[in-house]
């Protein structure tokens, strides 16, 4: 059965993987970045929790270094086709190290997290390895790797949720995030298994090929199609995989959630474009499909969904952690409108807005932490009259919230902007779709300011000094946030451009 | 020019944001100061006017030079979409005659504004940045000629008008605020779908490029015959106008889409109803006037009838609802509803006369209703109540008080002599002499019946007379032998104080002098207005068939 390889088949795979490492530096950095961090956790002795987040942050910021350096690499498929490097896989490398580097910095915020955790080493480690996990997902381009890639993030996000191990809210999120991501795993796995049965390929070009060759039957297709998208779907939060959202939204660490609700997205995106756009790219056509359900349809169905249930529900949350938790499942909506127009420009728009949702939600996410070293709460309720008390924090919150609600002049608005206008230039199929975005964000309106609400309208029903005790720094960074928020919702040409720029996958046919 | 007066308030909002909390008075003379500079800039801006000049539309040629003056262009941003060429985005400001009379009134609401809001002692630096935001917001919707522009401004007005209502306002305030802002920003949704189809439908003859330019979506010939708005796409071309008409109409506000204004009104902190009353709602039918029906004409040819109907409804119901009112600043803002309805009226009856008597009746409407909310501010200030049954026998204790009053009631309901007859007069022999607005038009007269009635009834009730035995005020005998009121804990002027009189003396002889001689604005605005209604003009519509 099993052959051994002879042994020019061997020379020939090691001058392969021998090649192909050059293309995976930054990978290899922020994997040696990780055993850094563990070495220094073990050698350091004392209080150490700012030099390891300094350590951290500037080890993330150095690997902005080697993903600058391949741009001057050619694109294409290394290791025998399991990995790509190109323009999407790119955009996603710079996303990461971001989103990483703004996890570190809000987890240097949170008192709590430093009060209550011993072992702050390995919370660092965790969150360089998310960091790779998440940049493999984005560039796989074989279903094993994709699959090993999620379960990287995965299990490395089970372990920080349930961080905070005097809370046992935090526990339970853990587990909840774990039971939930194993069956859609397993599900996953089991679509998988199905392409691989139709086509006896796991690359995803070749998946394409074989299909375009030999047909298949649309049956399994479908079944396929949403298994992997069970898997995925988990992944961004989208509607009906969402359960485990708001639980671990409320009770993971806070710059966990915060980073959770912006890496772990739109890792999931990238990975669904990628499969998507590149095994599947015809959906239906130009075989016939079963009541014309494929792909694409499934994806408006979950889109639709995850914009009216996220943003209903959330008008009753209570606790800001949840009440961000169920924004975030209407936002994987608003993204997946980019996605369904299935277009260059559809994919700039989804890109942009990412980079948007980047900025506003790690900045809310960031004023939650800030609020909660005050008042130790994160109830709408425990928000009455802060804007007064913390007024940068306050001012930066609203201006974070009506972004995200997508009112001018924010980078918020000009995200859902690109959206619709991508799904506009489609001619008048997907107006219908358009208007439920828009008429949801109406809806969204509502919740999102009741933080300002209580924050400026109420006042506090205990009267406190009015100091405001946050750090300089933290000032500052919120500051900066905040002011880069209305700057690209004014002047958003050099990030559209980049959006633009890294529209290009490899592999892809349908643009 | 136009920047200057767009950008000043928000200068002026930077400069409060750098000064101490603690020093309030400088606070509220660096805003004056940009509002008196606005003013100034408004009045060089009329002097080089010139009224010859259509606007509307691009001269000959397609360049917006020699039909829109004041222009400021500038590319703002241009992004490369591939298949789809490039967006651009122009920063592109202009005036014609539509927009240079709400300039104007802009201008001098704003700094009457400021004036007004000089009591106020809670958390001042917050509202002067919250009240220059939006000066400066509401100023840059009536100059911006660039669709994407206009909407970042008309969605900017939003969140300082919430806070403003909702930290400075009366009781109820949570509930007014959300309410306003659910109601404007659910309007403008549907304006950003239509304003990104148009984009994709219209061409600028200039460049050659899809543009987001007011003026090129002005002209027909510039859209694209099979785009997602183009004349081919009749549908959604029907369903664009309709859903603008409820944006723009929820602003003005017109039934049965008005429940937020009373609302608002009565929870709004004084100043904050004057801009409100005197300026915001203004921008529904400016809008109207400047999107809505020029891009669609003839689907405005088509729902004259409709628009003519909701015009005459918001006459006659504002007026209904403005004679059941207790709360005399809710009959106010009753009464605007009822006074807005005449400029739909006027709109709809698509020839000069009417549409001259729309855009005068705006700006009329502007200075009367600010005047009104301003002299109801006056008594709540001392009477802390504005029930009407509690007052009584005001004109014998507050003579001058009563005088203005009398100016600004006379004028609302359109005293011939009074600025609001001109326009009112206009609106009718423009409705009246349009063949389909005809029988709206006389319905629409039985407005001016009721309208007479409840400012006359409130008049008669709160001036005249003796005071009432539950009156907001004692009377006592002074020392000299005469009957005086006191007001409890009011320790200002019984009567009108000189910050009172320089608001509403300016305002009174205005409302005076454009009602004797109203050319100096309604000059303004009639070669632009012939320019509006030849667009709007079925025959322009045949011809492009």
């Amino acid at each position: 059965m099993f052959q051994l390889p002879s042994g020019a088949e061997i020379e020939s795979i090691i001058a392969t993987l021998k090649s192909s490492v050059g293309f995976f530096v930054p990978e290899i950095w922020l994997s040696v970045l990780f055993m850094l961090l563990i070495v220094v956790d073990l050698a350091v002795k004392g209080r150490k929790n700012n030099l390891l987040a300094s350590v951290t942050a500037l080890g993330l910021a150095a690997s902005f270094f080697f993903i600058y350096q391949q741009h001057s690499l050619a694109t294409g498929e290394i290791f025998f086709g399991m990995y790509v490097l190109d323009e999407f896989a790119l955009f996603f490398k710079y996303f990461f190290v971001i989103s990483g580097i703004f996890a570190v910095l809000v987890s240097v915020a949170d008192e709590q997290l430093n009060r209550e955790v011993q072992s702050i080493g390995e919370y660092y480690a965790l969150i360089v390895a998310m960091v790779v996990g998440m940049i493999m997902m984005a560039s796989s381009t074989d279903l094993l790797m994709m699959f090993l890639s999620m379960e990287l993030v995965g299990l490395t996000a089970y372990v920080l949720t349930g961080y905070l191990k005097k809370d046992a809210r935090s526990s339970e999120a853990a587990l909840k995030y774990l039971v939930y991501g194993s069956v859609s795993s397993g599900l996953m796995i089991y679509g998988f298994s199905l392409i691989y049965g139709m086509t006896a390929e796991t690359n995803i070009m070749k998946i394409s090929a074989e299909l375009a060759r030999h047909g298949y039957d649309p049956l399994v297709m479908m079944l396929a199609s949403l298994l992997i998208l069970a898997g995925f779907g988990y992944k961004i939060g989208a509607v009906p995989f969402h359960f485990w959202s708001p639980d671990v939204y409320e009770g993971a660490p806070t710059p966990i959630t915060a980073y959770l609700s912006v890496g772990s997205k739109a890792a999931g995106f990238a990975i669904l474009m990628r499969f998507f756009y590149v095994a599947i790219p015809h959906g239906g056509e130009p075989f016939q499909d079963i009541a014309g359900l494929d792909w694409l349809m499934l994806l408006i169905v979950l889109a639709v969904a995850s914009m009216v249930y996220g943003n209903v529900v959330a008008l009753w949350q209570k606790n800001v952690k949840r009440l961000l938790a169920y924004s975030s499942i209407a936002h994987a909506g608003y993204l997946l409108l980019g996605i369904i127009a299935m277009d260059e420009l559809g994919t700039q728009a989804t890109l942009f807005y990412l980079l948007g949702y980047l900025l506003m939600n790690i900045g809310a996410f960031y004023v939650v932490i800030l609020i909660a070293n005050r008042t130790g709460s994160e109830n709408l309720d425990d928000y009455r009259g802060l804007g007064r008390k913390m007024p940068l924090a306050g001012a930066a919150l609203t201006v974070f919230l009506i972004s995200l609600v997508g009112l001018p002049p924010t980078i918020g608005f000009i995200g859902k902007l690109m959206i619709f206008s991508a799904l506009l230039a489609k001619g008048s199929v997907y107006i219908w779709l358009a208007l439920i975005g828009v008429l949801t964000s109406v809806i969204a309106l509502y919740y999102y300011m009741l933080i300002p609400l209580n924050m400026y309208l109420r006042e506090s029903k205990q009267p406190d000094d009015d100091h405001d005790r946050t750090a300089m720094v933290h000032q500052v960074a919120l500051a900066v946030l905040m002011i880069l928020t209305i700057y690209f919702g004014l002047f958003f040409a050099p990030l559209t451009d980049f959006a633009k720029a890294s529209s290009a996958m490899f592999g892809l046919t349908i643009y | 020019m136009l920047s200057l007066i767009v950008f000043l308030p928000i200068i002026a909002g930077l400069v409060i944001l750098a000064v101490p909390s603690s020093q309030k008075q400088i606070i509220r003379i660096v805003s004056l100061l940009a509002a008196v500079a606005q003013c100034v800039l408004a009045v060089l801006i009329w002097q080089g006017y010139d009224a010859a000049l259509p606007g509307i539309t691009a001269a000959a040629g397609g360049a917006p030079e020699g039909s829109f003056q004041f222009i400021e262009r500038l590319p703002w941003i241009s992004l490369d979409l591939g298949s789809f060429g490039s967006l651009n985005i122009e920063y592109f400001l202009g005036v014609d005659g539509l927009s240079i009379t709400m300039v104007i009134l802009t201008a001098l609401i704003s700094a009457i504004g400021v004036l007004s809001s000089w009591p106020i002692q809670k958390q001042v630096k917050g509202y002067f940045i919250l009240y220059n935001l939006l000066a400066t917001a509401m100023m840059g919707c009536f100059v911006a000629l660039d669709f994407f522009l206009f909407y970042v401004f008309w969605e900017l007005m939003l969140l300082p008008m919430y806070f403003l209502i909702g930290i400075w306002g009366g009781p109820n305030r949570e509930y007014a605020a959300i309410k306003f802002f659910l109601y404007t920003l659910f309007g403008s949704v549907f304006m950003l779908l239509v304003m990104i189809g148009l984009y994709f439908s219209v061409i600028d003859p200039v460049t050659g490029n899809h543009t987001f330019s007011l003026v090129a979506m002005a002209s027909q010939e510039n859209y694209i015959k099979d785009a997602i708005l183009g004349p081919d796409s009749v549908m959604w071309r029907y369903a664009a106008f309709i859903v603008l008409f409820i944006g723009f109409a929820i602003k003005v506000p017109m039934f049965p889409f008005h429940t937020w204004l009373p609302d608002a009104h009565v929870e709004a902190p004084t100043p904050i109803s004057v801009i409100l009353a005197g300026v915001l709602l203004k921008l529904g039918t400016y809008g109207m006037m400047r999107i809505n029906f020029p891009l669609f004409p003839e689907v405005f040819q088509a729902s004259l009838y409709v628009i003519g109907v909701l015009g005459a409804i918001n006459i006659i119901y504002g007026a209904f609802c403005a004679l059941a009112q207790q709360d005399l600043k809710k009959m106010v803002a009753y009464s605007s509803i009822s006074h807005m309805g005449y400029v739909l009226l006027g709109l709809a009856a698509a020839n000069s006369e009417g549409m001259v008597g729309a855009l005068y009746q705006m700006f009329n409407h502007g200075t009367i209703t600010a005047m009104l909310f301003l002299l109801v501010g006056v008594i709540y200030d001392r009477a802390h109540t504005r029930q009407i049954d509690k007052f009584g026998g005001l004109a014998t204790y507050m003579p001058v008080y009563a005088a203005v009053v009398t100016i600004a009631w006379f004028a609302s309901l359109g005293l011939p002599g009074l600025s609001g007859f001109i326009s009112e007069a206009f609106v009718f022999v423009g409705a009246f002499s349009a063949e389909t607005t005809r029988n709206i038009a006389i319905v629409s007269v039985l407005g001016i019946v009721f309208g007479a009635a409840y400012l006359l009834w409130s008049l008669q009730r709160m001036f005249l007379g003796k005071r009432k035995p539950d009156a907001a005020y004692d009377l006592e005998v002074g020392a000299d032998g005469h009957e005086h009121i006191h007001f409890h804990d009011w320790k200002g002027k019984l009567d009108l104080d000189t910050r009172e009189l320089v608001m509403l003396v300016p305002l009174a002889v205005i409302v005076i002098f454009l009602g004797i001689y109203p050319m100096p604005v309604m000059g303004l605005m009639t070669s632009s207005i012939n320019k509006l209604v030849e667009v709007l003009s079925p025959v322009v519509m045949t011809a492009l068939n």
